[in-house]
């Protein structure tokens, strides 16, 4: 979320699309009806399925699944077009008025570049163009035919309310209604926020979903405003604080992009991922790159990270190409990998294709589950009957299952989607031999690393001399963790010299030895240590900041300053500058939120901005950008700098209605698919439905099967069908029916309902099959098939998130 | 007057049964000395968070057991926390259904394995599980472990052996079960966050 749960109740008007907060997100969807009934904001809600938000919503609008990037195309066109758009902060907050390059086009639904044997972009002719000083050429007055500006209008021109209706099967009167209510959100004195899920992330085209919705939001002057944002509404209680921790492949802790084979000396990766300010005066935020890099090295290897060493940079390793999931199971599925540690994860019945998951699993030398509860990959080699059919026998796969607490048994901190990390304490003792997720590493990696010490082996440097100054090496605490994530001065921190009298002593800011009060005291000498730059400042001096419980809001506007810690520096709505205008003035009285009070930056949060960084020096308001503004057009997309609508990988219509004579530009052009997963799409002759994934109330992923009580209310897998489907495959609600698709098959119930209606598309009627995918072989709840058995192996082209919200399937009664 | 839910419970309770027993002749002293105190108010309350989804609801968890060495604590009741200034005291299905969770009989409470081709599990000690997989480790890492590419780039990388993460577990675990897996040059890492 760039603003927070308790920001919401500021919004004058709430979009939920590609989630459904009232069933998934309860607790915090109460503040959308807090917004609801205080402020009379109005509620919209976009989905396949007439859901529970949409039962509260003010308008609801079916949409097609997988076709979100066309309906808000039409947004933008429909907001351009009637010139619905904040245009002071358009033109100070984002890249409307650069220039971009001659050579950038789209023909035929692929963009300038493209190369169809590689299946990716080389992004020349993408970007800005760059002056002679050094900066991007701009022209203010937004007529240039080249300015992001015009160009964002060309591109969007085609989505006319006629072709949304084509491709979303959303009526035109209630995507015309829906254009209205945003474009009122215009208004200075107006915000509207957008709350999403996994229904906008689990598509090939996942991570432009929202990029549009953000350029909307950007178009309506909505960012870094109070009632306003991009909300992902994320999965577990912890979901940020992982991501925030670098427990993925691409990036180390606080998103500090990992080395890959071309960053082949420390020089060249330092340069790469330290950028040149893009426009004059910017703050420019990721120059400092090395201090926050250095830091960390300093945090895993110690004595050892040294400038002359390079701060250890030859012992991390290098990414050798994408390691998520899909990638390693596709490696498995190859016999590349031997061993595989899981750790409170159930990729069998939660990674798409669950028959390819099994043979990959089969291959491996050794498998390791470290889990509070029994899972189905844990019990991947055992037959369940028709719902894991296999030989146990014929797996060699040695599996070890280690016992780890649940939350209630552990104490530290989570990071909510607010972004606010919160301590919890220990609250009740394990049962049987149970261990922490830290106690589990420790004894694991001492057990390793006293291997190391004695027999030696590969490249032993790196294991002998991680960091490891823990009081207790084989349980190291939850606190001194967390002193370590934050960060501490290992020499004094001196402040910079002064320019007016250089030779004069130096003051100290942080004394050797103590906890860093926030990222601004790490330096790139090795003087400094922190785990991860972004949760600095919260245990400095001052203790555990996510321990704190206070409920003070001085402003009203759910501002809870002193309760937890907030990454980054403790800010709880991000480029909170863009609250003000030019001028450092509140846009509108009633959104008044952080503002320049003539000396400084203030408000009821802490200012995403230099506090002394006066108006009139320019700076921008989006820090974490060489351009220091948002971007409408942006290069670190695979598969093109605007978002263009592409059908799902298995598309019910076989056709991409705005280019129905290219078949490159059917499905999305730059995602990966991996040999042998093209021959297992489905075509729509054979596979007729549109099917997609998703969460009932009662339940939590594969995991509250578990609890008796969540058992009890949900306790049998079923899929949702329409009354018409239903009619025209002679089923009854409650008949059992067998759902496959060209991955495999699942038997279940049929629960009909009028919930789901068929969408009229591109002169034909597609059906939606519903699929709640809680169940599975292991737990309280009657025993079933995998959902994920149906799902595609095949990702975003950018976050490589499966495409587990549209994909075709046939439905039989059985 | 400004009394607490609990406050007026006791008083409430208290006054059934008194006004009842007066009604048959008791007298209302002796009524309230036989008045049993909520098995809750001897509980030990822990302030936590729910672990299922990321509005992260503040939890307060009821254990019986008085923290003394060898008694064994027993999670009896789990309620939303009122000062939590997102939850507000309240829960969803989810969450209220936790204490089950934490109960359930699907917890795994020993170390075991399942040997190459067998049926069953087998228990084992945690010694013996965690040596056998840092051996496992040890012979896949040094058979496998590149330290240069085909170019000649320094890589140190172990790309044979990956590592999902929970996206449930701590900051702390997160940020130590990183360091170990990057510290022993995994790059086949990844978490929920992904799907």
């Amino acid at each position: 979320m760039t603003n927070s749960w308790t920001d919401i109740k500021n919004a004058d008007l709430i979009i939920v699309m590609g989630g459904n907060a009232a069933e998934a997100h309860p607790v915090g969807f109460k503040w959308v009806v807090e917004a609801m009934q205080k402020r009379k904001a109005r509620l919209i809600s976009v989905d396949p399925r007439f859901n529970r938000t949409s039962a509260l919503a003010d308008l609801y609008a079916p949409i097609r699944n997988g076709t979100d990037i066309a309906f808000l195309g039409g947004v933008i066109n429909w907001l351009l077009s009637n010139d619905k758009i904040h245009h002071d902060y358009v033109k100070f907050n984002t890249d409307a008025t650069f220039l971009t390059k001659p050579g950038f086009d789209l023909k035929d639904g692929i963009f300038s570049g493209y190369d169809a044997a590689k299946r990716k972009y080389d992004k020349s002719t993408w970007g800005y163009q760059m002056g002679e000083d050094g900066y991007v050429k701009v022209d203010e007055t937004l007529q240039d035919p080249l300015c992001v500006y015009q160009q964002l209008k060309k591109h969007y021109s085609r989505y006319t309310p006629e072709m949304v209706s084509k491709i979303c099967g959303t009526p035109q009167d209630k995507f015309l209604k829906i254009c209205e209510m945003l474009g009122e959100m215009s208004a200075p004195d107006k915000t509207s926020t957008i709350c999403y899920a996994l229904g906008w992330t689990q598509h090939t085209v996942g991570s432009q979903n929202i990029r549009t919705m953000a350029m909307i939001q950007l178009l309506l002057g909505n960012m870094g405003r109070p009632g306003g944002g991009v909300n992902a509404l994320r999965g577990h209680s912890n979901v940020q604080g992982v991501t925030d921790m670098n427990a993925y492949a691409e990036v180390f802790s606080g998103y500090l992009s990992a080395p890959t084979d071309n960053d082949d000396t420390y020089e060249k990766y330092l340069k790469r991922c330290t950028p040149k300010p893009m426009r004059p005066n910017q703050f420019n935020y990721w120059s400092n790159f090395p201090r926050f890099f250095n830091s960390l090295m300093k945090s895993y290897y110690g004595k050892a990270a040294t400038p002359e060493s390079n701060f250890c940079y030859d012992w991390v390793p290098k990414l050798a190409g994408g390691f998520d999931v899909l990638h390693m199971f596709e490696l498995m599925h190859q016999g590349k990998m031997n061993g595989f540690l899981a750790q409170g994860f159930n990729p069998l019945a939660t990674v798409p294709n669950k028959n390819k998951l099994s043979a990959a699993l089969s291959k491996l030398k050794y498998l390791v589950i470290i889990d509070p509860l029994e899972s189905e990959t844990g019990d991947f080699w055992q037959n369940y009957g028709e719902f894991n059919d296999v030989k146990p026998e014929a797996i060699q796969t040695e599996v070890f299952r280690l016992p780890s607490t649940c939350f209630a048994e552990e104490e530290g901190s989570l990071t909510n989607s607010s972004r606010v990390a919160i301590w919890k304490e220990r609250a009740v003792d394990p049962p049987g031999e149970a261990k922490t997720d830290s106690e589990i590493m420790a004894l694991l990696f001492m057990k390793l690393r006293a291997m190391y010490a004695k027999d030696g082996g590969a490249f032993p440097d790196a294991v002998l001399n991680l960091a490891w100054d823990y009081a207790q090496p084989l349980e190291p605490s939850a606190s001194e963790l967390l002193r370590e994530i934050n960060g501490k001065a290992l020499a004094d921190v001196l402040a910079p010299a002064d320019p007016a009298n250089p030779g004069a002593p130096r003051a100290v800011l942080v004394k050797a030895g103590q906890q860093v009060p926030g990222f601004a005291m790490l330096r790139d000498d090795g003087s400094t240590a922190c785990g991860n730059w972004l949760y600095s400042g919260c245990w400095s001096e001052a203790g555990n900041l996510t321990a704190r419980r206070g409920l003070d809001d001085p402003s009203g506007l759910g501002v809870f300053q002193h309760f937890g810690f907030a990454w980054p520096a403790n800010r709880r709505i991000l480029y909170n500058r863009a609250s003000a205008d030019k001028d450092g003035k509140p846009w509108a009285p009633n959104k008044k939120y952080e503002y320049w009070n003539g000396k400084a930056w203030t408000g009821p949060d802490v200012p995403d901005m230099r506090p002394n960084a006066a108006p009139e020096e320019n700076v921008g308001s989006f820090i974490m950008n060489p351009e220091g503004v948002a971007r409408l057009h942006a290069i670190g997309m695979a598969e093109g700098p605007f978002p263009e609508h592409y059908e799902p990988f298995e598309t019910p219509i076989g056709v991409n209605p705005l280019h129905p004579d290219n078949p490159l530009a059917i499905s999305n052009p730059a995602a990966r698919v991996f040999k042998g997963d093209l021959e297992a799409f489905g075509k729509k002759e054979e596979f007729p439905y549109s099917a997609t994934t998703y969460r009932l109330t009662e339940h939590f992923h594969t995991w509250t099967k578990h609890a008796r009580l969540n058992a009890i209310t949900q306790p049998e897998a079923f899929v949702e069908i329409s009354e018409e489907l239903a009619k025209e495959k002679g089923l009854k609600h409650g008949d059992r029916v067998k759902v496959s698709s060209n991955r495999g098959h699942i038997i279940t119930k049929a629960v009909v309902t009028k919930r789901i209606k068929p969408f009229a598309v591109n002169g034909q009627q597609v059906h939606l099959v519903g699929i709640p995918f809680h169940w599975g072989f292991k737990g309280q709840t009657k025993n079933g098939y995998i959902a994920n058995t149906l799902t595609p192996f095949v990702g975003d082209a950018n976050s490589q998130t499966p495409e587990s919200k549209a994909f075709l399937v046939n439905i039989e009664k059985v | 007057m400004d009394m607490h839910r609990r406050q007026f419970f006791r008083v409430s309770a208290a006054g059934l049964v008194g006004s009842s027993l007066v009604a048959m002749g008791f007298s209302p002293a002796a009524a309230l000395a036989e008045t049993r105190a909520f098995k809750l108010a001897s509980a030990t309350v822990t302030r936590s968070i729910c672990p299922y989804c990321s509005v992260s609801c503040g939890m307060l968890i009821y254990k019986l057991g008085d923290g003394a060495k060898n008694a064994k604590n027993h999670v009896i009741h789990v309620e939303g926390d009122p000062d939590n200034p997102v939850s507000r005291g309240s829960l969803c299905p989810k969450g209220a259904g936790v204490m089950d969770m934490i109960n359930s009989p699907g917890r795994v409470k020993y170390p075991s394995v399942r040997e190459a081709g067998s049926k069953e599990w087998k228990r084992i000690s945690w010694d013996e599980a965690l040596t056998r997989v840092a051996k496992h480790m040890k012979a896949d890492r040094d058979a496998n472990f590149q330290t240069k590419n085909d170019a000649g780039t320094t890589v140190n990388r172990w790309t044979t052996t990956g590592f999902l993460m929970c996206s449930s577990s701590s900051n702390e675990s997160s940020y130590l079960t990183v360091k170990v897996a990057r510290g022993l040059g995994m790059v086949g890492i990844d978490t929920q966050a992904r799907v």
